[in-house]
């Protein structure tokens, strides 16, 4: 398992075009590696778009992504970059 | 040969195919279902389709508003196929062994409700895309089409009869003309046919028949005659109307570029009235000189949720710089009476015609208001945008807008964000009220614009929407030009300039009272400026008078 924490800087939160963004490349590891994020003690999995945005994660706000399964080193470098990236 | 006799309320001749506009009927009802797998399979159809459809409006999105608004489109794709979303679906499917229709819906709302109770107003307006993406699944199960006009080729479009809400999402590139078994000459289908300058022919009743479907037919809303394979003589009658039609349009087109100027050099303004920021193209086309009357209704009737600061800015600014420095009177948020938008949960009325619509909605909401304000001022950069306030009654009324405006500006000014401090501000003279008080009016604005229809309707005690009414709804009615003459003395008196934007404006026979009167300004819809400027141009002011006040 693979982990990292992020806080949010971008003054929208995980809004709609990054949820969408985030959904497809946690997608795009395969059925049997699973990224989840939790916030304050409540986690869903990156893939579930509408979920993930029902967290309403705002600016300054603390997650943790794991990324579980093969794919697992790629996947979390990849989104630990989109996050540092876009969010 | 089939003949039906309505009242013609949008002149010119069509040929064309009879469709019956499918009304869009949101009901779901529940069934319940034994072959659970076919629904599955139902539902996999429609996601497929909705993901197509998105991808097209993401497309054509991406194309004509750049990348922003196209990931609204995307994002609604992926929730199509969201897990979770589609897991309770499946969830309501399999417990209620019920329709995947009722499924759907049922998870439409529950994940909207979950958005909705979110204390980020954000989040709360993706309850929207929500329910908006369960409507688009709904809509290709229940075979419901987009636009309303399910034909490869234009159509005449028949009904029984058309919401304003309806009408603004037609299809009107599919539109050859209008035949409604109900209505009358105000309504909007009828107000919107003049618009487009395509043919209309309203209150048909019974005679107009869903069986008609399919039939090709000819249609003269001049003389609001549908016929259904034509004899030969009506045949001929019809080919020779529509070769003058198209001799008409040759010569108009003559008179683009011409001034609105009588032979004795009294100046008319002509502009348009028009209802959304697609009739700019007719504007111009028509070479109107300005926009008289821009409603904003288009933007809370064609949406299911407040429309946004944004939204309304980017619609107005659209408008006032394609107008290029012509003055373009946008009037702020008429709905009430016949134009009901659910989100507003205004409570039924038994006269809405007199209850909470147009100014007093606005008034009684001030962040309502004061958003369209905002859009409306920053908005004032771009163009020569003048605003426009409908159903004055009072003087504190006005005062009470002007305050608003005043606020708003200083917001903007504060935020450093551009206005023009000098938009002029003008209202609807449309209720008995203000004509009385228009002295007192004129002395708070920069123009008066008349709305006939209302006052006429007001006046005469006339339910505009009334079909039965015939004689006794007489925009020509002297009481009305009266009325017209009081507002355009108070006018002139104060130093300030009037018009007319109600559909009375384009009608030839009282141009020579509206020239009598003094009428600074007329907005007719876009196809009626050229034979207005024609007429315009063959009159002499100083002889005409004032006959018809006269009972």
């Amino acid at each position: 398992m693979k982990q990292f924490t992020y806080t949010i800087t971008d003054a929208l939160g995980i809004h709609a075009r990054p949820a969408g963004q985030l959904a497809k490349l946690a997608k795009s590891y395969g059925p049997d590696t699973t990224a989840t994020l939790t916030k304050d003690g409540k986690t869903v999995k990156l893939s579930q778009l509408m979920m993930l945005m029902g967290l309403a994660v705002k600016k300054d706000q603390e997650v943790t992504v794991n990324v579980e399964g093969p794919a697992e080193a790629e996947a979390c470098a990849t989104l630990e970059a989109f996050f540092k990236e876009n969010l | 040969m089939i003949l039906m006799q309505g009242k013609g309320v949008s002149t010119g001749v069509e040929r064309g195919t009879i469709y019956f506009y499918h009304r869009a009927d949101a009901t779901v009802v529940k069934r319940a279902v034994e072959d659970l797998e076919a629904e599955k399979l139902r539902l996999t159809d429609a996601q497929k389709a909705a993901q197509a459809q998105l991808e097209v409006l993401a497309e054509k999105c991406r194309e004509e508003a750049g990348d922003e608004s196209a990931v609204l489109f995307e994002t609604h794709a992926m929730f199509v196929e969201d897990e979770d979303y589609v897991d309770a679906i499946i969830g309501v499917l399999e417990e209620e062994r019920c329709n995947i229709e009722y499924a759907v819906e049922q998870a439409g709302i529950r994940f909207a409700e979950m958005f909705a109770n979110m204390d980020d107003a954000y989040m709360q307006a993706r309850a929207a895309d929500v329910r908006d993406v369960s409507r688009r699944i709904l809509n290709n199960l229940m075979g419901i089409v987009a636009g309303g006009i399910d034909s490869e080729e234009a159509v005449i479009l028949a009904a029984d009869d058309l919401a304003p809400s309806e009408t603004i999402q037609l299809d009107k590139s599919k539109i050859l003309a209008f035949a409604t078994q109900g209505g009358s000459g105000n309504s909007h289908t009828a107000i919107l046919a003049r618009t487009m300058g395509i043919p209309a022919v309203c209150g048909l009743g019974e005679n107009l028949k869903p069986e008609y479907a399919g039939r090709m037919a000819y249609i003269d809303g001049e003389t609001g005659r549908l016929v259904i394979e034509p004899d030969e003589l009506t045949l001929t009658a019809f080919k020779d109307k529509h070769d003058k039609q198209v001799e008409m349009k040759k010569l108009l087109q003559s008179m683009k570029g011409q001034e609105d100027v009588t032979l004795d050099g009294k100046r008319v303004n002509v502009y348009c009235n028009i209802g959304s920021p697609d009739d700019v193209a007719a504007v111009l086309a028509n070479d109107g000189q300005g926009v008289g009357l821009f409603r904003s209704e288009f933007l809370y009737l064609a949406t299911d949720d407040y429309p946004t600061e944004e939204q309304q800015f980017e619609a107005y600014k659209t408008v006032a710089s394609a107008m290029n420095g012509k003055r373009v009177i946008i009037r702020t948020l008429d709905i009430g009476a016949d134009k009901q938008v659910d989100y507003f949960q205004l409570s039924k009325e038994e006269n809405p015609a007199m209850g909470v619509r147009a100014i007093r909605i606005c008034l009684n909401r001030p962040e309502v208001f004061r958003t369209q304000l905002r859009a409306l001022y920053r908005a004032s950069a771009y163009g020569k945008v003048a605003i426009m306030f409908p159903m004055i009654t009072s003087v504190w009324e006005l005062k009470e807008c002007r305050r608003a405006c005043m606020s708003v500006m200083q917001e903007l000014q504060e935020e450093g964000v551009p206005f023009n401090a000098d938009t002029e501000i003008g209202i609807m003279i449309e209720t008995p009220a203000s004509v009385f008080i228009a002295d007192e009016l004129a002395q708070l604005c920069d123009f008066f614009s008349v709305g006939t229809n209302d006052l006429t309707q007001y006046t005469l005690a006339c339910d505009r929407q009334c079909n039965d009414l015939g004689k006794f709804f007489d925009p020509h009615h002297p009481a009305v030009l009266r009325a017209l003459k009081m507002a355009a003395d108070a006018a002139h008196r104060n130093g300030i300039w009037i018009g007319i934007c109600g559909e009375l404006g384009a009608d030839l026979t009282l141009l020579p009272t509206f020239l009598a009167l003094g009428m600074d300004e007329l907005s007719v819809s876009p196809s009626s400026v050229l034979p207005l400027r024609a007429e315009i141009r063959k009159s002499i002011a100083k002889t005409c008078d004032l006959k018809l006040l006269e009972c």
